[in-house]
C-alpha cells in the first residue's frame, strides 16, 4: 500500500520563450529518498520551487498528498523546502529557529539543538555575520527538525566541507529511520550522496531523461579500455555510449550488466573494466537526452 | 567513494549487502540463531537507504538463510551455515580453479608444474593437508 506523496504531470515552464522545464511528468513514492541530479541550469531549483509553491508553472500539474501547493497552507506546512543560499532577515540563529518552529507543526526542539551542537553554530550570532557554509548548515537544521513530511532539499549544502557533508548525511538516515518521511535532495555531489537515495530523477535541459531505482544502476553500464582489436571483439553487439581513441587504445561505455563470464572474458582480453560511477552515468545520461530510459530498459531486459 | 564502507560500484548494493552477511554466516562471525544487524543497523553502517539494506536481508530470507521473527528482527536460520559452505564448495572449480588454469595457461605453465607448484604453496602454509573443513 503505497502512497504517492509528489506528483507531476506535463509541467512546463517558460522563461522569455525559453523552456526551462518541459513536459516534466513523474512521481514520488510517500517515504522514499529521491536525488534529483542533473547540470547546473538543468531546472533542478526551478522544479522545486514549483513543488514548494513559490513559482507557477506554466503548464502542466503538481499535486503534493493529492492537493496543489500554490497559496495553501495546509499543503505548505506539510512541506519544507531548504534552498541554496536561502536569505534570511536580519537574525539571529536563534530567532530564524523560533520562527520556524511557529510555522511546522512536527518541529523538534531537541533535534534543531542537537543539530546545532553537530554543526558547531552558535545560537547567538547574527545569520548575515555566519559563513557561507554555516548559514547552508542552518537550513539544513531547519529542513530536518521541521520533519515536514515532504522535505524538499535544493543543493542544502554549499560551503559545506567533507566533514560537515557526512555529518549531514549520517544525521538524515538516522532522522529518516526514525521518522520516516518523503525527502527529494537535489545534488551534483550524486557519487556523495548515491547510496543513501532510493530513486534518482535526472533531468537535462528542463527534461527528465531517467527515473530509476539508484540500486538498479550500479553496475548498468561500465568502461571497457585496452587494445582497439581487444575492445571491438569483447563490445561487438552490445550498445555502446562513449567511444574514445588514442593510437592502438581505446575506451568505450557499453550498456548493460555484464557477468561473471563477461568479466572473465575481458580478463582474458587484457581489457579493463571499470563500472560506471553514479555521477558518470548521470553524465552520459543527460548526453544521451530521452534515449537512455530505453536504452537502460532494453539492456536490463 | 570512501564513506560507504567499502563497497564496490559495480554491483547493487543490496546484493553486496546479502553477500557480505552470507560470508559472516559462512565464516561463523554470524551464529546460527544470532540476530542479524537491522535494515536501519545496516543503513547506518554502511550509509546506505535503509529500503536498500532491507532488500539484502529479505533476499537471504528468501533464501531461507535468515528467518523473521516478527517484532524482533530477523535471525540466522539453522543450517544456514552448512548450506553456505556446500554452495561455496560448488563454486570453488569455477571461482579459483578455472581462473587459475586460465593464467596458466597464458603462461605456458603446464599441468604438472602447476600442482607441483599448489603442493610446494600448501607446504609453506597453514594448509590443512586434510581436506575439509574444521568446523
Amino acid at each position: 500500500m503505497t502512497q504517492t506523496a509528489i506528483s507531476v504531470t506535463g509541467l512546463t515552464r517558460r522563461y522569455h520563450g525559453h523552456r526551462a522545464l518541459d513536459q516534466v511528468s513523474f512521481e514520488v513514492e510517500a517515504g522514499s529518498i529521491v536525488g534529483l541530479l542533473g547540470r547546473n541550469g538543468a531546472g533542478k531549483t526551478t522544479l522545486l520551487r514549483i513543488l514548494a509553491g513559490q513559482e507557477f508553472p506554466s503548464a502542466g500539474s503538481v499535486l503534493i498528498h493529492g492537493a496543489p501547493p500554490t497559496e495553501n497552507e495546509a499543503v505548505l506546512r506539510r512541506m519544507v523546502f531548504v534552498r541554496e543560499d536561502q536569505v534570511y532577515p536580519d537574525f539571529k540563529v536563534r530567532h530564524a529557529l523560533r520562527i520556524a518552529s511557529w510555522f511546522y507543526p512536527n518541529w523538534s526542539p531537541e533535534l534543531a539543538d542537537a543539530l546545532l551542537a553537530d554543526f558547531e553554530l552558535p545560537p547567538g550570532r547574527a545569520i548575515k555575520k555566519l559563513s557561507r557554509g554555516m548559514r547552508s548548515a542552518l537550513g539544513i537544521v531547519i529542513g530536518m527538525a521541521a520533519r515536514a513530511e515532504v522535505t524538499l532539499f535544493d543543493e542544502p549544502y554549499a560551503g559545506l566541507d567533507a566533514v560537515a557533508r557526512q555529518i549531514f548525511y549520517d544525521r538524515l538516515l538516522a532522522e529518516y529511520a526514525e521518522h520516516p518521511r518523503t525527502i527529494l535532495l537535489s545534488t551534483h555531489l550524486i557519487d556523495e550522496a548515491a547510496g543513501l537515495l532510493e530513486r534518482v530523477i535526472v533531468i537535462d535541459h528542463g527534461r527528465v531523461v531517467l527515473t530509476a531505482d539508484a540500486d538498479d544502476l550500479r553496475g548498468v553500464a561500465s568502461a571497457v579500455s585496452g587494445p582497439v582489436l581487444a575492445v571491438d571483439e569483447f563490445t561487438a553487439g552490445r550498445v555502446l555510449w562513449d567511444r574514445r581513441r588514442v593510437a592502438s587504445q581505446a575506451s568505450v561505455v557499453v550498456v548493460g550488466a555484464l557477468d561473471e563470464a563477461d568479466r572473465a572474458r575481458a580478463r582474458s582480453l587484457r581489457l579493463e573494466l571499470s563500472p560506471l560511477t553514479l555521477q558518470q552515468l548521470v553524465v552520459h545520461a543527460a548526453a544521451q537526452q530521452a534515449n537512455t530510459a530505453d536504452t537502460l530498459e532494453r539492456t536490463s531486459a | 567513494m570512501p564513506e560507504l564502507a567499502g563497497l564496490d560500484e559495480g554491483t547493487p548494493l543490496f546484493a553486496q549487502i546479502a553477500e557480505r552477511l552470507a560470508e559472516e554466516i559462512a565464516d561463523g562471525g554470524l551464529a546460527e540463531g544470532e540476530r542479524v544487524p537491522s535494515m536501519n543497523e545496516l543503513a547506518a553502517f554502511y550509509r546506505i537507504n535503509p529500503a536498500t539494506a532491507a532488500k539484502g536481508l529479505n533476499l537471504l530470507a528468501d533464501d531461507g538463510l535468515l528467518e523473521k521473527r516478527r517484532g524482533i528482527g530477523m535471525f540466522v536460520a539453522s543450517g544456514a551455515r552448512k548450506r553456505l559452505l556446500a554452495q561455496r564448495r560448488e563454486q570453488f572449480a569455477s571461482r579459483y580453479v578455472e581462473p587459475l588454469l586460465a593464467e596458466a595457461a597464458r603462461l605456458g605453465i603446464g599441468a604438472d608444474e602447476l600442482l607441483a607448484l599448489v603442493r610446494e604453496s600448501a607446504q609453506s602454509l597453514p594448509f590443512n593437508t586434510q581436506g575439509g573443513v574444521t568446523v
